[in-house]
């Protein structure tokens, strides 16, 4: 690598097609495209993140059918021990049989793993995307009122942005995991029991807000400085329509970016909790409830805890991967640039 | 600098009572909790001492200032395990400590390395099988990575010890064998997050105005790059890996020391989740979180060491 | 640096002597031809400005000289003999050499053209001590407070210790300057030093260097889009449109008898104090052409109200006027045509149907 860097970005400028450009030849240039047109087109290119977000699309898919293997192929529940036929000579679960039944074999209870890995899969992705859209949500509104009013509602907001973001994730997690799990969940409008797969959720959607929220906030008060929100609001438009229609769609992209990365998060996060008896609580399952299970049979039954770990793995590495394509595809000169 | 450390100082002390005041009311939220403290055979007169030492009865403010009191002056008392609290995080903060800063050199030093070999080798097959390495390295969980690690190469093969801690003072080969895989599980994340990290800061600077102002001046390639390039682009790394080493040290650890069966104050945290043992959950995160600012703090002030531009 | 002896047997002290430069990068969407044979050539001494507006490839012209273009992505045609040697084809060890040494270089924007985290006297001092290596680092730093003051930065030896955001622009360009001129190169490469700053200071970082040239014999490469800032210093101007030279001549020839329609065009759109003021400032309508699909022919046929049928075939670069061989000029027309046409009103300019503002 040389440290000239390369092309001259001038150059890369000066070279990209003006819209509405004085015919150089008698031909008429395209019209320019818009950034997210680019930006799909350079993803379309990019084959292995989009071989990586079909194979998360395709876990997704299998776990969404769960029912359907576990009637017509497997015939068998995700909670159904069937003792007698899963163990094999010497009381061992059943490795994987890659038949329809106990295709990836049996765990100690005789339950078939991979009905169970699919059924554990909605869960897990459930959550995760629930956790998601809690995050993004809330994050982009909160960041909305903080960058754009500044003042003491900014203070107050970033503070509590600090404040969240000061425990580290894991403890943050099961001291509210712990709690709920206790004493559930009582907003008034809405009961949750402890048990409640909504609360995990809920939880690892809360734990990520200030990671999304500190850097939308950080853009919106560079977007803000632009002369198109002082002229939007010499036009009289009030502030609710400014945040809306002038600045949200500008932090777009980053939200975008965002997206994969905070669902990969989210699932990890949940498996980790999981794992820690602070996630998803049993009678549910996820895939790091499996883990979790599967490890405490060591060193017998290894597939019981390779099978949801390689699945956990690929699912979030699809997503990953995937993710980095976008964010290319977004910005290729990679100005925006998010830790972890 | 110095006004700047002042009023850092003075803005994490209002941080840490912020935090002492959440966790607490965290913890509010648990209902009964003097019989939930009182462990599995709870008497009256134990349930009485305990309304007393915590204040139950008492207004929320009174509580908090209660609770305070206990936690500092280290006499929180876990029932169920007939333990002191604090008492025992000072025991087991030797193994957390160990997990913690061999870890931390590990992939500081190695998620440094990989990321300038990758900006180095920018789109030539060592950047790419990095790559392909440290998207593994993000999307596998700790815990199962370290399953995995204990199963082939402790029991299985028997190549490193499963688990388990072994003491500095009393073998420090053995402390050194038996930290390897805790240290490279949960380094593995932390490299790949690193180096990717590192490798887009260079190859942006490596475009920054500076560099070329630098090239124009005569210097040598190397030169450059170790004293423009690496130099600017290390900041960033510097800052992150304080934060992430603070939550780490804090009890971030929790799934390491867990699936390696090390005995740390993370491994202690989750157990007693799993007990619903409320006292040292309660300690623990606020220490953590205790840790996290004070160590942030310490990394603002590198920072603004390291980049003139923040001390304004 | 050796000298592979004087070209010929005259000493035509020609310091630097640029041919048929041509400069490519290959992108995403095809080859950008951003310099398409240029020729000129500088004297010891002398200011030669560079003009041209945004992609005319003046930049990258500059930048190429230093080596500083050199990537995976850029080819090379062409030489650029500078004191007997050739810089484009010279190897890194060589330009390195050359580096901050014999030519040095001034940028556009100080604040991101000097490192963030390093004091602006060490920063001179690095300039220093790459090219002498003996020198102490106490002696270096004496030098920069010393150049620090020719530039006009007051108590250089305090400012020495300051980074380089606790400058004003105006005086992290002298900054700048001072930095370049710490060896005493011979050619002093000025790229759009003014643009980032203000009107006020741009007249005295203009002093400054005429100042330069005067006390130091150093010459001159200024490049600009303004016409206006190389009135006042310029001795030569070589006019820039899409990669090629289109005009070259001494600042006379160019600002009284220019004989391409992209200077017409220039001089048209300097605002002057004496210009009528009831009317709009013409500006030269249609944007540069793309660089990837360059017009066929003449660059600037597109947006040229005279083009006619023989501009589709590529217009030398030649003397047209008997009487000033040195002044160039890539345009098919006849002198004749060309001193009527240009003739806007009582001013030079371009013609066009419509005046507007851009």
């Amino acid at each position: 690598m040389s440290a000239t860097g390369s092309t001259p970005a001038s150059v890369i400028e000066e070279s990209l097609p003006h819209q509405g450009w004085p015919a150089s030849d008698g031909e008429e240039l395209p019209p320019g495209i818009g950034p997210y047109k680019l930006a799909w087109r350079r993803l379309k290119r990019n084959k292995v993140a989009l071989a990586f977000g079909g194979l998360f699309l395709a876990i997704v898919i299998l776990c969404l059918l769960a029912p359907v293997y576990a009637n017509d192929i497997a015939h068998t529940g995700p909670n159904q021990e069937n003792v007698d036929t899963a163990l094999n000579a010497f009381g061992l679960p059943k490795g994987p049989t890659w038949h329809a039944h106990y295709f990836l074999g049996a765990d100690n209870v005789g339950r078939d793993v991979a009905v169970r890995l699919l059924y554990g899969g909605r869960t897990s992705l459930q959550i995760g995307a629930e956790a998601t859209l809690i995050t993004i949500v809330f994050a982009t509104l909160l960041a909305l009122l903080a960058g754009y009013f500044r003042g003491p509602l900014d203070g107050l907001i970033s503070r509590a942005f600090e404040l969240i973001w000061a425990y580290p994730v894991y403890l943050l997690g099961i001291a509210l995991g712990v709690v709920l799990a206790i004493s559930g969940l009582d907003l008034g409008f809405v009961k949750l029991s402890g048990n409640s797969t909504q609360i995990p959720a809920i939880i690892i959607g809360l734990i990520y807000i200030p990671y999304v929220g500190k850097a939308v906030r950080g853009q919106i008060i560079t977007l803000r400085e632009r002369e198109f929100i002082d002229a939007a609001r010499q036009q009289g438009l009030g502030h609710m329509r400014i945040m809306f229609s002038e600045i949200l769609p500008n932090v777009a992209s980053t939200l975008i970016v965002f997206i994969p990365l905070i669902m990969a998060n989210a699932i990890l996060t949940e498996a980790g909790l999981s794992f820690l008896g602070a996630g998803v609580r049993p009678p549910n399952a996820s895939w790091g409830t499996m883990i979790s299970d599967g490890i405490n049979l060591l060193p017998a039954a290894v597939h019981t805890m390779l099978v949801p770990g390689i699945m956990l793995v690929l699912c979030v590495l699809g997503i990953n991967v995937f993710g980095d394509g976008v964010r290319d595809a977004l910005d290729p000169r990679a100005k925006i640039r998010i830790e972890h | 600098m110095g006004r700047f450390i002042v009023r850092r100082l003075a803005s994490m002390i209002g941080v840490l009572f912020a935090i002492s005041v959440l966790t607490f009311l965290i913890f509010q939220a648990i209902p009964n909790p003097a019989v939930r403290l009182a462990g599995r055979f709870p008497t009256p007169a134990t349930i009485d001492h305990i309304n007393q030492q915590w204040g139950f009865d008492k207004p929320i403010y009174v509580q908090y200032l209660k609770t305070m009191k206990l936690i500092f002056t280290g006499q929180v008392i876990s029932y169920t395990q007939q333990i002191n609290v604090v008492h025992e995080l000072w025991v087991l903060l030797p193994v957390t400590a160990s997990l913690a800063i061999g870890a931390g050199i590990i992939w500081l030093s190695m998620g440094i390395l990989f990321g300038v070999l990758s900006a180095w080798r920018s789109g030539r097959w060592l950047d790419r099988a990095l790559t392909v390495l440290s998207m593994i390295g993000v999307s596998m969980p700790v815990f199962f990575l370290g399953a995995v690690m204990s199963y082939y190469l402790g029991d299985k093969w028997g190549i490193l010890p499963a688990g388990d801690y072994v003491p500095l003072q009393s073998d420090p080969w053995q402390w050194f064998v038996h930290m390897l895989m805790p240290w490279f599980a949960l380094s593995v994340l932390f490299i790949g997050v690193y180096s990717r990290v590192l490798r887009s800061t260079i190859l942006d600077t490596v475009n920054d105005d500076y560099v070329r102002t630098a090239k124009a001046k005569g210097l040598s390639e190397r030169q450059v790059m170790t004293r423009h390039v690496l130099r600017n682009s290390l900041i960033p790394i510097i800052a992150l890996f304080g934060l992430d080493f603070a939550a780490v040290i804090g009890g971030g650890a929790i799934l390491t020391e867990t699936v390696f069966n090390l005995h740390g104050i993370g491994q202690y945290a989750a157990q007693s989740v799993s007990a619903l043992d409320i006292p040292p959950v309660l300690v623990i995160t606020m220490f953590g979180a205790f840790v996290v600012v004070l160590i942030g703090g310490v990394v603002d002030v590198l920072y603004a060491y390291l980049d003139p531009r923040i001390r304004l | 640096m050796s000298t592979d002896g004087a070209r010929g047997g005259s000493t035509d002290g020609r310091l630097l002597e640029v041919e048929e430069l041509r400069v490519s990068f290959r992108t995403e969407d095809g080859v950008v031809q951003a310099v398409d044979g240029v020729t000129f050539g500088v004297d010891s001494g002398e200011v030669l400005a560079i003009v041209g507006e945004s992609g005319s490839g003046k930049s990258v012209t500059a930048m190429t000289l230093m080596g500083l273009t050199r990537g995976p992505n850029t080819s090379f045609e062409g030489r650029a003999m500078f004191a007997g040697k050739d810089l484009v084809g010279a190897s890194e060890d060589e330009l390195r050499r050359v580096r901050g040494a014999q030519i040095a270089m001034v940028f556009q924007d100080p604040m991101s053209s000097l490192d963030p985290v390093y004091r602006v006297g060490d920063q001179i001092v690095e300039q220093i001590r790459v090219h002498d290596k003996d020198i102490s680092k106490a002696q270096a730093l004496d030098r920069a407070a010393e150049l620090m003051e020719k530039v006009g930065i007051p108590r250089a030896g305090d400012r020495l210790r300051s980074y380089p955001h606790e400058f004003s622009g105006g005086m992290r360009q002298r900054v700048m300057i001072a930095m370049a001129l710490a060896n005493s190169p011979k050619l002093l490469l000025a790229d759009e030093p003014t643009t980032a700053l203000d009107v006020t200071i741009q007249a005295q970082i203009l002093d400054e260097l005429r100042t330069l040239r005067e006390d130091t014999g150093a010459a001159i490469i200024l490049v600009t889009h303004d016409l206006g800032v190389v009135a006042d210093i310029a001795d030569r101007i070589v006019v820039m449109y899409a990669g090629r030279v289109v005009e070259h001549g001494t600042l006379d020839e160019i600002f009284y008898d220019p004989q391409h329609p992209y200077t017409w065009g220039l001089l048209g759109s300097i605002a002057r104090i004496d210009r009528d003021r009831s009317q709009r400032l013409p500006a030269i309508p249609g944007l540069p052409p793309s660089l990837l699909r360059p017009p066929k022919g003449c660059h600037f046929r597109p947006r040229c109200p005279h083009a006619f049928a023989r501009c589709t075939e590529v217009p030398e670069l030649a003397s047209r006027l008997p009487d000033a061989p040195a002044h160039l000029d890539r345009c098919w027309l006849e002198p004749e045509q060309k001193r009527k046409l240009r003739q806007v009103g009582d001013q030079i300019g371009l013609a066009s149907r419509e005046t507007v503002i851009s």
